[in-house]
C-alpha cells in the first residue's frame, strides 16, 4: 500500500492540514461565471468540505454504510451513493476508493449564493472486493463536476458526477 | 475451472475497446453507454462466469454463460459515471471500464431563484440559476439553451436566453416598477420550472405632510404615501413626526392607515415639525411666526 503524499499548491492559504494523510490537492485560480464575488473564506470552506466528502464516500462504500454519507452529501448525490451502498451490500461486494490527487477549480458561485460548482480533475484508486477477495484494483483519472449547496454548518455535495464530455479512464 | 475468457460487449454503445483478460482471452468493452439504454454483453469462451459493473453510481452483478449473450434491459445502468467492469470465471479475472453518459433529453430542472420578495425597481435584483438534468437526475453537461422569463401581472415580460456551461446557466433581472406577484420561469426545451417573486413597494418617495390648527393642537397629516414608482406604501409602515420647540423635542411614531399617517401635536408658535419614514426624510413645517 502506497503512502499518500500531501502536496498543496494553492492560491489560497487553506487549512488542509487536517487532510495531511490524504491526497495531493491543487487549487487553481477561479474563473468564475456570474457576478457574485467569492470570498476566500467561502472558497476555503467549500473545498475543505468537498475534500472531506471523499473521505466519507470512501468509508461508506468500503463499509457499505449509507449513514456515513449524511454529513457530506445531500439530495441527488446522497440518494445515488446510498443506493450504490445498498446494491453493493446485496451483492456481497464492497469497494475501496482512495483519492490520490485533486486538481480543483471553482467555476460558478451562483448569483443568489445557493450553489458553488467546481470541477475536479481527480486521480483515485478503485478496488472491487467480493467479500475479502480482491477482484480488481485500478487507478482512474476523471473530471468530476460537483455542485455544493450550503447547509447549517457546512457545504454539502448535491451533484457529484463524472463529466461525460471528458469521461474517465484507467491510468494503467 | 479453467476458462478462456473472451467477452464482447455490444448494444447501444459508441465505441469499444479491447481489454486483456486473464488466461490469454480478451474483453471488448464499450467506451460509453447512454444512461438508461439497453445494451448486451456477448462473452466468448465456455463455462460460467460472473460479471460485475461497479462505480460510485451503481453496482450490478450478472451470472453469465461464456459463449452466450447477456442482455441488460433499458433502465439497468442509468447513473452517469465511470464504472469498472470485472469478469470473474473461477480463478480468472478480466477487467476494464466504461462510462455512462447522461441521456440527451432534458427531463428536469433545478431552479434556484432569489429573492422571493423584494422592492420594485431594483436593477438586477432578481437572480436565478438552473441546473439541467435527464430523466435519471444526471446533470446534462452538453450546452443547452435556457430561456428565463419574468412575467409581472401586467406589463412587459423580461426575457433572457442563456446557454448552459457544465450543466448550469444563470441570469439576473430587474424587478419591475409595479408591485404584485411575478412569475419567474426557466425553460429548456419543453421542461420548465416556475418560481413566484413578490414585488413590494419601495421606500416612500416625496413624503409630504400638512398641518392645520385645531384648538390647542395641530392636526398633522401626510399626503398618501407612495414609492418612487407610484405604488402605495403598505399600511402599517411607520411614519415618524418630530416637533422641536424651545430646545425640547417630542417624537411620535404612527403607522400608515389607509395610505396616510396623522397625529395631533401641541400647537406651539414657532415650533418646527418634520416627518420621516425609515431613512426617508419628508418636508418640514415651521408653525406660526
Amino acid at each position: 500500500m502506497m503512502k499518500p503524499l500531501l502536496v498543496v499548491f494553492s492560491i489560497f492559504t487553506m487549512p488542509f492540514a487536517l487532510l495531511a494523510d490524504q491526497a495531493a490537492v491543487r487549487v487553481e485560480p477561479s474563473h468564475l461565471q456570474g457576478p457574485r464575488q467569492l470570498q476566500q473564506q467561502t472558497a476555503t470552506a467549500a473545498i475543505r468540505d468537498y475534500l472531506q466528502s471523499w473521505q466519507d464516500l470512501s468509508a461508506a462504500l468500503a463499509q457499505n454504510r449509507a449513514d456515513l454519507l449524511d454529513p457530506d452529501f445531500v439530495g441527488t448525490a446522497r440518494d445515488k451513493l446510498a443506493n450504490t451502498v445498498h446494491e453493493q451490500a446485496a451483492l456481497g461486494i464492497h469497494t475501496r476508493y482512495r483519492d490520490r490527487s485533486h486538481d480543483l477549480r471553482i467555476v460558478l458561485y451562483s448569483p443568489e449564493g445557493l450553489s458553488i460548482q467546481l470541477v475536479d480533475n481527480v486521480e483515485y484508486d478503485e478496488q472491487v472486493l467480493d467479500h475479502d477477495k480482491v477482484l480488481t484494483t485500478q487507478r482512474v483519472h476523471a473530471r468530476y463536476i460537483v455542485v455544493l449547496t450550503p447547509a447549517e454548518m457546512r457545504w454539502r455535495v448535491r451533484i457529484f458526477q463524472v463529466d461525460p464530455q471528458e469521461g474517465a479512464h484507467l491510468k494503467n | 475451472m479453467r476458462s478462456r475468457l473472451a467477452c464482447l460487449l455490444g448494444g447501444l454503445t459508441l465505441a469499444t475497446v479491447q481489454m486483456a483478460c486473464a488466461e490469454g482471452g480478451s474483453m471488448d468493452l464499450p467506451t460509453t453507454v447512454e444512461a438508461g439504454n439497453a445494451f448486451s454483453i456477448q462473452c466468448t469462451g465456455s463455462g460460467k462466469a460472473v460479471l460485475y459493473i461497479v462505480g460510485p453510481g451503481q453496482a450490478l452483478r450478472r451470472d453469465v454463460e461464456l459463449g452466450g449473450t447477456t442482455s441488460f434491459p433499458a433502465g439497468s445502468l442509468y447513473n452517469a459515471g465511470h464504472y469498472l467492469v470485472v469478469l470473474v470465471a473461477g480463478p480468472s479475472t478480466g477487467s476494464g471500464s466504461l462510462n455512462v453518459v447522461p441521456a440527451s433529453q432534458p427531463a428536469d430542472l433545478s431552479f434556484l431563484a432569489r429573492p422571493s420578495r423584494l422592492p420594485v425597481g431594483l436593477h438586477d435584483g432578481i437572480s436565478g440559476t438552473v441546473y439541467v438534468f435527464d430523466a435519471y437526475r444526471n446533470l446534462i453537461t452538453t450546452p443547452a439553451s435556457v430561456s428565463f422569463e419574468l412575467s409581472p401581472p401586467s406589463g412587459a415580460v423580461q426575457q433572457r436566453t442563456m446557454v448552459t456551461h457544465d450543466g448550469a446557466a444563470w441570469t439576473e433581472m430587474d424587478s419591475t416598477a409595479k408591485e404584485g406577484v411575478d412569475t419567474f420561469k426557466a425553460q429548456v426545451d419543453r421542461v420548465s420550472s416556475t418560481r413566484v417573486v413578490e414585488q413590494v413597494p419601495g421606500d416612500p418617495c416625496g413624503l409630504r405632510m400638512a398641518a392645520r390648527q385645531s384648538g390647542p393642537y395641530l392636526e398633522v397629516q401626510t399626503d398618501p404615501v407612495r414609492d418612487c414608482s407610484g405604488n402605495a406604501v403598505p399600511d402599517g409602515t411607520i411614519v415618524t413626526f418630530t416637533e422641536n420647540y424651545g430646545g425640547a423635542q417630542s417624537t411620535v411614531d404612527v403607522p400608515l392607515k389607509h395610505g396616510i399617517a396623522q397625529v395631533e401635536m401641541p400647537a406651539y408658535n414657532g415650533a418646527r415639525i418634520s416627518v420621516a419614514s425609515g431613512v426617508v426624510l419628508g418636508n418640514e413645517i415651521q408653525w406660526g411666526r
